[in-house]
Formats: C-alpha cells, sequence, structure tokens
C-alpha cells in the first residue's frame, strides 16, 4: 500500500519533500541547530530515496506521466478538453530520470557536506532553505513536461542560486559575482519566457509534447528557438557567454559550487530537451548539430586555456567546468547532426551516450573538486594558490579525494572521466577526425592545469604549520562522490546499460514522448 | 491597426529595457532595464489573451460567454510574482555592493575578471 | 571476442579489467625497479642537491609557486592570451552584450538555416 503509493506519486513527491522541507527548515532551525541539520539532510535521503524508486520505475515500465490534479493521475488529457493536455504534467522519461538522480545525489553530498563546513556562519537557516529551493529547482526542471513551468523551475533555481552565492559576502566580492550571475539569469528567462509566450500564441498549448506535434515551424517558431537555445546554452555556461560561470563558481560557498555545477547541468538538460523533444521533429538537425558542436568546441578549448592562467583555485575550477561542458555539447551534438542518417545508429549514438555519460560524470568529479577546494578554503582561508602549498602534509584525506578527481577529470583510467570520454573520442573521431583530436588536446592541457594545482596546493615544504584535517562530515561529502565516481569507473557497463542508454534512446525518440503523452503509445 | 498596437508596446519597451542593460553604467538602471524588459513580456503575454469586448474569465453571472483567455493572465501574475523578487533580490545585491565598493558603476564593480 | 591484446573497445566502452591487469603489472615493474635502489648510493654522501657550487635555497624558497607555473606555455601563447583576457571585461554590460549578440546571430541563422 504505501510502496504503491511512493511508487505512483514519487513524480509530485521529489518535488514536495524537499520543497516542504525548505519552508519549514527555518522554523526547526529556531529551536535546535543539530535538528535543523537531521531535518534537511533527511530530507534529501528522503529524495533521493524517491528518484531510486522513480528510477526503478521508468527503467522497468518506461516512460511515467503524472498530471497535477487529475483523477487517475495518469490522465493527460480529460475527456472534455478537445485533446488539449489542460493540466501541468511531469513527463519522466528515461532523460528526466537520470538528470534527477544527479541532481538529487550531488544536492545530498552538498548538504551533508554543508553541516560542518558551514557551521560557523551566521544566518544558517536561510542557507539551507535556499539550498532545499535550489534543489527543487534543479529536480522541476528536469521533471517536468510543461514549458511555463519549465520556466518557473528555472527561476526558483537561479534565484536561490544567486542568493547562495552571496551567502558569504566576502568583502562585497561574493555579492558582485551574484549580481551579475541574478542580471544574467533574470534577462535569460524572461528570454525564454516571451519564447514560450510566442509558442502559446500560436498553437494554445504549454505542454512540450503538445508544442512539438503541433509544430508547424514558421518564422515565429524560429524566433522562439533562438530565444530558447541561446538563453539555455547561455544557462549551461557555454563560450562566448559563460562570463558569470567563473564569477559565480568561484565565489560561491564549497557545497555551493559542486550543487551550481547540477544546476547548470538541468539548464544543459533543457537545452537537449528543447533540441531534440521540441524543435526536433521540425528543425534542421545540421544547423542544430552544428550550433551546439561549435558551441562545444570553442567552450573545451578557450575554456582549459583560460583555466591554465587562473592562480585562484576555484577560478581555475569553474573555467574548467565552462571546458568540460564543452564535451557533453560535443557529444550529443554529433549526435543531433547525424540524427535520422544511417550514421546515427553508426557512431551518432555512441557520441551521443558518450556525451550524456559525460553530465553524470562531470557532476560527480566536478562536484568533488569543488568540494575538495572548499575543504582547502575551509582550513588555510585563502584560494590563492600562490600563497598556498604543502597542504598534503596535514589534510590526507582531502589529498586523495583530489587526487581521484583530478585523474577523472583529466581522463585518467580507471576512473570515470575515462570512461565517457573514451566514448566521446571513439564517435567523434568518426564524423571528424579533427574534433577528436582537439578534445584529447583538452584533455591534456586539463591534466596539466590539474597538476599545478596539486604541485601548488599540496606538495612542497608545509607552509601551514597548524592546519589539520577537515570535519568528517566534510569528508563524508566528498566520499559519496568519490564512490560513484570509481563506481561508473571500474563497471562502465553498469552506468552506460541502467542509466546512460535509456536516457539516449529517450532522448533520440520524440516521437515516443509526444504519444505517451498525447494517447497512442503504451 | 489598433490590433497590432499592443505588440508594437511591448517592441518598443524591451527595446528600451535593453538599451538601459547594454549601455547604462550604473547598476540600479541596469535593474531598471531589467524590470522593463520584464513589464514588455508582460504585456506581450496579457496582449495574447485579449479578446475584443471580452470580459474578466469568471462564470458566475457572467452577462456574456465572450471572455479573454484566463491562461495567459495566469502566467502573467505568476511572472509578476517572480519578477518583483528578481527586482528585490538585485537591489539588495545593489545595496552591499554600494556597501563594501562605495560606487555603482559597472566599470569599478569588476574585481573579478580575467 | 577478440584478443587479450586488442585495445580497441568492443562493447562501447572501455573494458576495465585488461587495463587493470596492465596497470597492476607495471606497477609491480616499478615497485621492483624502486626497490633494487641505485646501487651506486652511498649513505651520507649524497645529501645536498649540487646547485652550481652555491649553497642550494630552503625548501620554502626552491616551491614553485602557482603564478610561474607554465610560464613557457603562456608566453609562447602571449597574443592569444592578450586577446582573450581583453574579452574578460568583468564589466556586467559586456556579459549582457554577449548574450544579445550571439542571440541575434543565431536569430539570422536559424531564419536563414533553420529548417523547414
Amino acid at each position: 500500500m504505501m510502496w504503491d503509493f511512493l511508487m505512483h506519486n514519487s513524480p509530485a513527491l521529489i518535488i514536495a519533500v524537499p520543497l516542504f522541507a525548505a519552508f519549514f527548515t527555518p522554523v526547526i532551525g529556531r529551536f535546535s541547530k543539530k535538528a535543523m541539520y537531521a531535518w534537511v539532510v533527511g530530507a534529501m535521503i528522503f529524495t533521493e530515496f524517491l528518484v531510486l524508486i522513480l528510477l526503478y520505475t521508468v527503467y522497468t515500465y518506461g516512460t511515467q506521466i503524472y498530471v497535477f490534479g487529475a483523477r487517475p493521475y495518469s490522465m493527460a488529457i480529460p475527456p472534455d478538453s478537445g485533446g488539449i493536455p489542460v493540466r501541468i504534467i511531469f513527463t519522466v522519461d528515461s532523460m528526466s530520470v537520470f538528470m534527477a538522480f544527479i541532481a538529487a545525489t550531488v544536492g545530498l553530498a552538498g548538504a551533508i557536506y554543508s553541516v560542518a563546513c558551514e557551521k560557523g556562519q551566521s544566518g544558517q537557516e536561510k542557507y539551507y532553505a535556499l539550498v532545499l529551493l535550489m534543489i527543487v529547482g534543479m529536480l522541476g526542471m528536469v521533471l517536468t513536461g510543461d514549458m511555463f513551468n519549465f520556466f518557473v523551475f528555472l527561476e526558483i533555481n537561479s534565484l536561490a542560486s544567486a542568493a547562495l552565492v552571496s551567502y558569504r559576502i566576502n568583502k562585497g566580492v561574493s555579492v558582485e559575482a551574484a549580481f551579475k550571475y541574478a542580471v544574467v539569469s533574470a534577462i535569460g528567462a524572461l528570454m525564454i519566457l516571451f519564447a514560450i509566450g510566442i509558442l502559446y500564441g500560436e498553437y494554445d498549448a504549454l505542454n512540450m509534447a503538445m508544442i512539438a506535434s503541433r509544430m508547424q515551424f514558421t518564422t515565429l517558431d524560429k524566433i522562439a528557438m533562438a530565444l530558447i537555445l541561446v538563453t539555455l546554452a547561455m544557462k549551461c555556461g557555454s563560450i562566448p557567454m559563460h562570463f558569470w560561470v567563473p564569477d559565480g563558481y568561484g565565489k560561491a560557498p564549497g557545497a555551493i559550487s559542486a550543487m551550481l555545477v547540477a544546476a547548470s547541468q538541468a539548464s544543459l538538460y533543457g537545452l537537449f530537451r528543447m533540441c531534440f523533444t521540441v524543435f526536433g521533429l521540425a528543425a534542421s538537425h545540421i544547423t542544430l548539430g552544428y550550433f551546439l558542436i561549435i558551441l562545444g568546441l570553442i567552450s573545451m578549448f578557450v575554456g582549459v586555456t583560460m583555466a591554465l592562467v587562473q592562480h585562484d583555485i576555484k577560478r581555475l575550477m569553474a573555467y574548467h567546468a565552462v571546458s568540460q561542458t564543452g564535451y557533453m555539447l560535443l557529444g550529443v551534438g554529433v549526435g543531433l547532426a547525424t540524427w535520422g542518417t544511417p550514421a546515427f545508429s553508426q557512431y551518432g549514438f555512441a557520441a551521443m551516450e558518450g556525451g550524456i555519460f559525460h553530465i553524470i560524470n562531470h557532476a560527480m568529479y566536478k562536484g568533488l573538486l569543488f568540494l575538495t577546494a572548499g575543504a582547502v578554503i575551509y582550513r588555510v582561508g585563502t584560494s590563492d594558490l600562490n600563497k598556498m602549498g604543502g597542504l598534503a602534509h596535514s589534510m590526507k584525506y582531502t589529498t586523495i579525494f583530489f587526487i581521484i578527481g583530478a585523474l577523472s577529470i583529466a581522463g585518467i583510467p580507471p576512473f570515470n572521466g575515462y570512461a565517457s570520454k573514451l566514448m566521446i573520442y571513439e564517435s567523434v573521431y568518426q564524423f571528424n577526425p579533427l574534433l577528436a583530436v582537439i578534445a584529447m588536446i583538452v584533455s591534456i592541457l586539463t591534466l596539466a592545469s590539474f597538476v599545478k594545482v596539486f604541485h601548488s596546493a599540496f606538495m612542497g615544504p608545509k607552509i601551514y604549520p597548524d592546519v589539520k584535517e577537515v570535519p568528517k562530515s566534510m569528508l563524508a561529502g566528498m566520499a559519496i562522490l568519490t564512490f560513484f565516481i570509481i563506481l561508473f569507473g571500474i563497471f562502465p557497463q553498469l552506468a552506460i546499460t541502467y542509466l546512460v542508454q535509456p536516457a539516449a534512446s529517450a532522448l533520440a525518440n520524440p516521437i515516443g514522448y509526444i504519444s505517451r503523452v498525447l494517447g497512442g503509445g503504451p | 491597426m489598433l490590433y497590432n498596437l499592443p505588440y508594437i508596446t511591448v517592441a518598443v519597451v524591451i527595446a528600451i529595457g535593453l538599451y538601459a542593460m547594454l549601455y547604462k553604467r550604473n547598476l540600479i538602471k541596469i535593474v531598471i532595464g531589467l524590470s522593463l524588459i520584464e513589464s514588455g513580456v508582460n504585456l506581450f503575454l496579457v496582449s495574447l489573451g485579449y479578446v475584443q469586448g471580452g470580459i474578466a474569465p469568471i462564470y458566475t453571472n457572467a452577462p456574456k460567454t465572450e471572455m479573454v483567455l484566463p491562461t495567459p493572465q495566469a502566467l502573467t501574475l505568476t511572472s509578476i510574482v517572480i519578477g518583483v523578487a528578481t527586482t528585490a533580490m538585485l537591489l539588495s545585491f545593489c545595496i552591499v555592493i554600494y556597501r563594501h565598493y562605495g560606487t555603482l558603476d559597472s566599470e569599478k564593480v569588476r574585481r573579478l575578471r580575467g | 571476442m577478440t584478443g587479450f591484446l586488442d585495445f580497441s573497445t568492443p562493447s562501447g566502452f572501455w573494458d576495465p579489467l585488461r587495463w587493470i591487469i596492465v596497470m597492476i603489472i607495471a606497477l609491480l615493474i616499478s615497485y621492483y625497479i624502486w626497490k633494487r635502489g641505485n646501487p651506486k648510493h652511498k649513505k651520507g654522501e649524497q645529501i645536498k642537491p649540487f646547485f652550481s657550487g652555491y649553497d642550494a635555497p630552503s625548501p620554502e624558497d626552491a616551491h614553485i609557486r602557482a603564478g610561474n607555473i607554465y610560464w613557457g606555455f603562456i608566453t609562447a601563447l602571449k597574443r592569444y592570451y592578450a586577446f582573450v583576457k581583453s574579452i574578460h571585461t568583468g564589466n556586467i554590460n559586456d556579459y549582457i552584450g554577449w548574450y544579445v549578440g550571439i542571440m541575434a546571430l543565431m536569430l539570422i541563422v536559424f531564419l536563414l538555416w533553420g529548417g523547414a
């Protein structure tokens, strides 16, 4: 009974649980700090549990839809509505639940990490409430099947993350970063709303499946497509619209930087969803595919070369986040450019798999790296690499976690970064060898810049004699992400079979998505 | 003519907002530009749902059945609420930036670069 | 099934088993070399590094700081870096300008080649 309830209502509960927890956090925080930590971490564990249930359901029974306010909950089109899905519908296919898994896992690690890391700060009730709201935003963005709902969750996500970036005022620098982030995401969200207005005016629908099935691809649709795709490309941090990334990631508290990675990837999910499902049936795949490939190439190269010259540890890692996003755009872009041709089954699908696999790997290792950077800053008190040195003497576990993360991002076996990068190299090489060569050079430069971080922060003589290892809860947060890095590195077939392949096939099958919502599907 | 007037207004308001965001160096004026864009988008949504001679979409004791579309109005309400939150947050950021930097000039509020 | 020494990825992703075996062998070989040591080494003789006859600097001074690493690489790409850094102005107007500019570019691209 309980199990059935959880299984059927999990899409709604995944949003409801953290949202409810967020608004109760300040109330509980007034009475006891410890109870508040338990409340927040408990809510995150429960959310993760619900995501796992949903993962199982979607893997076993296929795409799930959840219609809010309908009875039964799976009735997308009421009999008296004239064939239009009038209610807000959550359409959860394998790709959505894959992203939800990433958001929930990184959120859980971030929440556990924050418990010790933010202990001395004031205003913790607001911090945790915003953390939960940010997770709600990410989960909502990836689960929803409704355009306007997508916009609302995007705004929840950007507002909460901008407020969290400015959490430590840091002599005003963090607030400057938050201001820039908030302005660009606000203007981007307004452009998305404008595009939604255009689409609504044309097709009388807000549901993604309905819009996709009625798509005429007029001039107005092309304008809407440009507004939506460019905005989402900006929100996922692709060059040349990446300027907010180093500011925002670099100045946020450690756990928030890790979660901002997952938040950007929710936008990346939106970009892929719009490219494939909403506009994919009508638009030219070549144009869209090359749009993603060119963005990906520029992001990879400029991101990594800018990272090489940074001397602020988190700003350096933020440029790497830009650079790694390029791999995902490249992989999925090659898939999109070959979509519908014989080349798609030959290597395009493998490229998509590689790109999508890289999303989860990147969330795990970049999250881990940001957490280690946060640990270093927590103990040393500065983020300037020029002032660091010799931390490996006293922070052994952090050093080990950093080495694992750094090797993984550089694509060294046996960690997960290698597993997905190899898939991207192999398939992209068949598309165009030059792209694969550039991707490999970028990987080498990535390794070079992490050698630089490792050398200047962890190696050398002891400069800070009284530095200790970080508290256990921070190590636990890092350990969760390390577990997935090693798991997906040693057993890639596990991730491919259960997570990546279903996600890639779901993304490449918009007809199935549409028919699941509008009827006619299983 | 009258039919297209709201859309022309929308274009003009958004253009003014973009101009303010691109060329004004005062951070508060950038926030004002953002608010203008938001008003333009809201106006766009409301005018999408307008029906000539329509009344508010309330069925109880309705004098006639010609009604404006309710959905864009719901969207606009949501968007206004979000816009208020965004504007309030951005202005409070401006306050903190001014307190620490002593200026709101975007040429000077750029300690993060490179 | 391909042979043991075939390192392509037949199933679409890498096969960790062979790699791990290779890595363990490599680690064993390096451990053996390290264990043998340098037979010419005599205790107490080779403590100080040779620094052109001068006293070697202390480890604190010898530690290369982050700003100096990859000096050669960055100097070789000086013009590229000057260009890229000139883009990263940190000015919020420029952030919005790039966004609006790319938006305008993509509007033209999609209107011309967007598809049907």
